[in-house]
C-alpha cells in the first residue's frame, strides 16, 4: 500500500510541481493518473519509488518512509516501467537486459534462470532471447523494458505513458495485460492521458492538474463531469462526448462504454415505441 | 558544479551582452597578452582590475565570483608550486638573490613572483568567464560564421549547445531509470563504480547516434546543401559601443608594448615595501 | 491534378533481407488531406521518406518502380531540390529544432536555399504567424513544451512555402490538447493555403474529421484505399488493425442490433446528430 501526506514537491529550479497530494493507494488496485502535461502526474509517481523526495509531507510505501529508504530497495517493491525503453537498454542480449534487475537485487543464479524464463514467455519475447535489444523494432523493446520490470515480480507497477507510439493492436494488447496484471493481484498505476484507453479499462482515476488532484473516483463519473474535464484540459471520451450533446432527450451522461452506449439507447428506443 | 556557472551565459540585458562577440573576443585576447607580458605584481593587479567594470555594469557578479572560487583550488596549487620552486631554485625567479632564501625581503621578494605567477592565472580565468558569461551561444556561433570559419563547424557548435541541456535531462533519465532496476551508483569500491556506470553510458551513447541521425534527416529535409552560399537571419553590425572597445582595446595594447618594449621600470611591491 | 504517384514502388534498406515497400501505387492529388496508416512496421514510414528523396537518396539502398513527386521523378533529384515542393515534419519535436532559437530554426531551410535577408525576414514571420507561434520567436526550443516544438517544426517546414507537407506521426508525444492544436494548424495549411497534407497517424478518432482520403498499409503494401468513412466500415481494416473510432463503432454497434442511422458517422458531432434526427423523427 502507498499512502501519500500531504505531499508538496519543488524542484531545484523552483518550480513547485506538487502542491499537497493526499492519496492512498491500496494492493491490488488499478489506477489511472491523468491530466495535461505538467499537471505533475509524473512527479507524483517517481515519489512512489523515491526517484523523488517529498519537499514537505510524506510518502509511506507498505508502511515505511521513501525518506528512508534508498530507491533500489524500494524498487524491490515498486516496479516503474519509463516511457521509453530507449533509456534503460543496454545489454547484449534480451536475456542479459532481463537479468539485469534480479542480479542487482541479489537473486540467486537457480531464481534468476527461472524469472528471466518467465519473463521471456510473459511477453513471448522468448524467441528473441539471444537477441542483442537494439536489433528490435520500437514495439518490441517495449516488450523487452517491460519484461524486465516485470521479472522480479514488484507488486506495484507504475507505467509512465505506455500508450504513446503504439498503434491500436498492441494497445488492445497492453490493455489485455493490464487487466491480467490485475486479475493477479498486482497494483498497477498508469500515468497517461490517452482518454479512450482508460475509457476502456475503467480504472479508478484520479484527475490532476497544476499540481494538485481536482477529483477521484471511478472512470466513468469523473470523464464524464465536464466541468472538470475542462479544467484537467484533457478531452472525455467519444462516447461521453456524444451523449453529453443527446442530453436533451434525458439520456445518462456518464457513460463512456459503447457496449452500454448502444444498450441505453436501444433501450430508450423501445421505450419511445 | 558550480564552476562551470562562472562561464555559462545568462541573459541579462546590458550594454556588455549586445557588444558584438569578435570584439569582446579581441579584448579578452588582449589582456591576455598583456597578462603574459608582464611578470610584476603591481602590473598584474592592474590587469585583474580591468574586467570589474564590465563585470558590474553586465550585472553578473554572483556567477563572474563562482568562476574565480571554481579556480581557486588551481590557484592555490599554482602558487603552491611557484613557490616551492622558487625557493629551491631562488635564481630562477628572483632577481638579485645569492645561494638560499634566507631574509625577509627575499621570501617576500618570493612571495610576489608566486603571487604574480597565480595572478596571471586569475587573470585568464577572470577575462574569459566576463566573455562566456556575456556572449550567448548563438551570437558566437554568428561571430563565428562572420569570421569565415566554414559553417559546418558553427552549425556543429551552435547545435552542440542546444542539445547541452537535453542530454542532460536524458542522463538524468537514464540514471534514475536504472535506480529503479536496482543499481547502486553510490556504492562499492572504485572499480565497481566505474562498471556500474557503464548502463548509463550505453544507452545515453546509443539515443545520441539515433538523435543524430535523426537530425541529419530533418537537416537534409530543409534543403541542406543546397547552395554553396549560405545567408543568415541575423547579421553582427559594429556598434559605437564596439568601436569603443576596440579603441580602448588598441590603446591598452600599445601602452604595454610601450612599457614592455622599452623596458619602463614597474615597480615591485617589494622594492616598495622594503627599499 | 495529381502531385504525387508513384507505380509499383518497392524499396530495400541496405542490408535487408526483404523489401519494406513492396508494389506500391498511389495517386496523391492537389488539395487532398490524406491518412497514412497501418500496423507498425508497415512501410510507411518509409513511403513517407520517398516522397521527399531521403529514400533513396538518403539511405541509399535499391528502390524499384516509379514516383513523381511535384512533377519530379524522385530518383533524379536531390533531397534539397525536393525540399522545396515536399516537407517533411517528423514524429520527434525535440530531434528536428537545431537552432538556439525558434525563429532561426524556421528560417533554417531558407538560409540554406540562400535567399536574401530581407525576404527572409518575412517569411519567418509569416511561418510563425500561420503556425501561431509568433510570440515565441526569440525562445530556445529547450524552452518550450512538446506541443509548440511541433508547431515550431510545422512552421520551420512551411516557411519554405512547400505545395505538399508530409507529416509522421507529429502528435505521438503530445497529449490531446496538444494534438487537437497541431490539426486546425495543419487543416488550415490544408484549407486556406491548399497545401496537399500526408499525414501517418494513428489515432483515428482525432484525424479522421479532416482527411478526405485514408490509405491503409500492411506488410509494406497498400491494402485500402478511400475516404475515412469507407475504411471505418470495412471488416478488412479492423482485421488489419486500424483503429475505429468509437463514434463509427456506436453505429455499427447499433446497425447489428437492427437500428441503423441515415449514414456512416466518422465524428463525435456527426453520431450525435444522427442519432438525434433518429430520435426526434419518432
Amino acid at each position: 500500500m502507498i499512502e501519500v501526506k500531504d505531499l508538496h514537491f519543488s524542484y531545484p529550479t523552483g518550480l513547485e510541481a506538487l502542491k499537497g497530494i493526499n492519496l492512498t493507494v491500496e494492493d491490488g488496485e488499478f489506477l489511472a493518473i491523468m491530466g495535461q502535461n505538467g499537471a505533475g502526474k509524473t512527479t507524483l509517481v517517481k515519489h512512489f519509488n523515491g526517484l523523488l523526495k517529498p519537499t514537505t509531507g510524506e510518502v509511506l510505501v507498505n508502511g515505511t518512509s521513501t525518506k528512508d529508504i534508498s530507491v533500489a530497495k524500494l524498487a524491490r517493491n515498486v516496479g516503474f516501467v519509463f516511457q521509453n525503453p530507449d533509456h534503460q537498454l543496454f545489454s547484449e542480449s534480451v536475456e542479459d537486459e532481463i537479468a539485469f534487475a534480479l542480479k542487482n537485487f541479489g537473486f540467486e543464479e537457480e531464481t534468476i534462470k527461472k524469472q528471466v524464463d518467465w519473463a521471456l514467455n510473459l511477453l513471448d519475447i522468448e524467441h528473441y532471447r539471444k537477441t542483442s535489444p537494439f536489433m528490435l523494432s520500437g514495439g518490441e523493446r517495449k516488450r523487452v523494458a517491460l519484461a524486465s520490470i516485470l521479472a522480479w515480480d514488484p507488486q506495484v507497477i507504475v507505467m509512465d505513458e505506455p500508450t504513446i507510439g503504439q498503434d491500436h493492436q498492441q494497445k488492445e494488447k497492453l490493455q489485455q495485460f493490464i487487466m491480467q496484471l490485475n486479475s493477479q493481484r498486482k497494483t498497477v498505476v498508469v500515468v497517461t492521458h490517452d482518454v479512450e484507453f482508460v475509457a476502456e479499462c475503467n480504472p479508478r482515476v484520479i484527475l490532476m492538474s497544476q499540481g494538485k488532484i481536482l477529483v477521484t473516483g471511478k472512470a466513468e463519473e469523473v470523464l464524464t463531469n465536464p466541468k472538470l474535464v475542462a479544467q484537467a484540459s484533457i478531452v472525455p471520451p467519444q462516447i461521453t462526448q456524444i451523449f453529453l450533446k443527446l442530453a436533451d432527450l434525458g439520456l445518462p451522461t456518464d457513460v463512456i462504454d459503447v457496449h452500454e452506449a448502444t444498450k441505453i439507447l436501444l433501450e430508450h428506443l423501445r421505450r419511445r415505441k | 558544479m558550480s564552476v562551470f556557472e562562472g562561464f555559462k551565459f545568462r541573459k541579462v540585458s546590458s550594454v556588455i551582452h549586445t557588444l558584438d562577440p569578435r570584439v569582446k573576443f579581441f579584448f579578452v585576447c588582449i589582456l591576455f597578452v598583456m597578462a603574459i607580458m608582464f611578470t610584476q605584481l603591481l602590473a598584474l593587479a592592474v590587469l585583474f582590475f580591468i574586467p570589474l567594470p564590465f563585470v558590474f555594469m553586465a550585472r553578473v557578479n554572483r556567477q563572474w565570483l563562482r568562476s574565480l572560487r571554481g579556480a581557486a583550488l588551481l590557484a592555490i596549487f599554482i602558487f603552491a608550486t611557484n613557490f616551492i620552486i622558487g625557493y629551491f631554485y631562488p635564481s630562477s625567479s628572483i632577481p638579485n638573490v645569492d645561494g638560499a632564501i634566507d631574509t625577509p625581503m627575499e621570501y617576500f621578494a618570493l612571495f610576489e613572483r608566486a603571487a604574480a605567477m597565480t595572478l596571471r592565472f586569475i587573470v585568464l580565468i577572470a577575462s574569459f568567464s566576463v566573455f562566456f558569461l556575456t556572449t550567448s551561444p548563438d551570437h558566437l556561433g554568428l561571430a563565428l560564421q562572420q569570421s569565415h570559419i566554414p559553417y559546418e563547424f558553427c552549425f556543429a557548435f551552435t547545435t552542440a549547445v542546444r542539445f547541452v541541456p537535453v542530454l542532460a535531462d536524458e542522463a538524468q533519465t537514464i540514471m534514475d531509470a536504472q535506480k529503479a532496476r536496482g543499481l547502486e551508483l553510490e556504492s562499492g569500491n572504485i572499480i565497481k563504480r566505474i562498471r556500474n556506470y557503464i548502463p548509463i553510458l550505453i544507452p545515453l551513447i546509443v539515443n545520441a547516434i539515433r538523435r543524430s541521425l535523426e537530425l541529419a534527416e530533418a537537416m537534409e529535409s530543409r534543403a541542406w546543401g543546397a547552395s554553396d552560399k549560405r545567408t543568415n537571419l541575423y547579421k553582427l553590425n559594429l556598434k559605437r559601443a564596439d568601436i569603443i572597445l576596440v579603441i580602448i582595446s588598441v590603446l591598452m595594447l600599445t601602452l604595454a608594448l610601450y612599457l614592455w618594449l622599452y623596458n619602463i621600470y614597474v615597480p615591485s611591491l617589494t622594492s616598495l615595501l622594503f627599499a | 491534378m495529381a502531385v504525387i504517384e508513384t507505380k509499383d514502388l518497392t524499396y530495400t534498406y541496405p542490408g535487408a533481407t526483404k523489401p519494406s515497400i513492396q508494389d506500391v501505387s498511389v495517386t496523391i492529388n492537389k488539395g487532398d488531406f490524406v491518412i497514412l496508416t497501418g500496423p507498425s512496421g508497415c512501410g510507411k514510414t518509409t513511403l513517407c521518406r520517398t516522397f521527399n528523396g531521403l529514400v533513396p537518396h538518403f539511405y541509399n539502398g535499391i528502390l524499384e518502380g516509379e514516383i513523381t513527386v511535384a512533377g519530379l521523378k524522385v530518383a533524379d533529384h536531390k533531397i534539397h531540390e525536393l525540399a522545396r515542393h515536399v516537407g517533411l515534419v517528423f514524429q520527434n519535436p525535440e530531434n528536428q529544432l537545431f537552432a538556439l532559437s525558434v525563429e532561426k530554426d524556421v528560417a533554417f531551410g531558407l538560409e540554406n536555399s540562400a535567399m536574401p535577408r530581407d525576404e527572409m525576414r518575412k517569411r519567418v514571420d509569416w511561418a510563425l504567424q500561420m503556425a501561431g507561434i509568433s510570440e515565441l520567436s526569440e525562445r530556445p526550443p529547450h524552452e518550450l513544451s512538446g506541443g509548440q516544438q511541433q508547431r515550431v517544426a510545422i512552421a520551420s517546414v512551411l516557411s519554405m512555402q512547400p505545395d505538399i507537407m508530409v507529416l509522421d506521426e507529429p502528435t505521438s508525444f503530445l497529449d490531446p490538447v496538444g494534438a487537437e492544436k497541431i490539426f486546425k494548424v495543419i487543416n488550415d495549411l490544408n484549407k486556406k493555403l491548399g497545401i496537399t497534407i500526408i499525414i501517418v497517424e494513428h489515432r483515428m478518432d482525432l484525424a479522421a474529421k479532416y482527411a478526405n482520403k485514408v490509405i491503409v498499409m500492411n506488410e509494406g503494401t497498400v491494402t485500402l484505399t478511400g475516404t475515412p468513412r469507407d475504411i471505418f466500415t470495412s471488416e478488412k481494416a479492423r482485421l488489419i488493425g486500424v483503429g475505429i473510432p468509437k463514434a463509427t463503432k456506436l453505429y455499427q454497434h447499433l446497425k447489428r442490433q437492427g437500428v441503423t442511422l441515415n449514414n456512416v458517422p466518422v465524428t463525435t458531432e456527426e453520431t450525435a446528430n444522427l442519432l438525434l434526427e433518429m430520435l426526434k423523427h419518432d
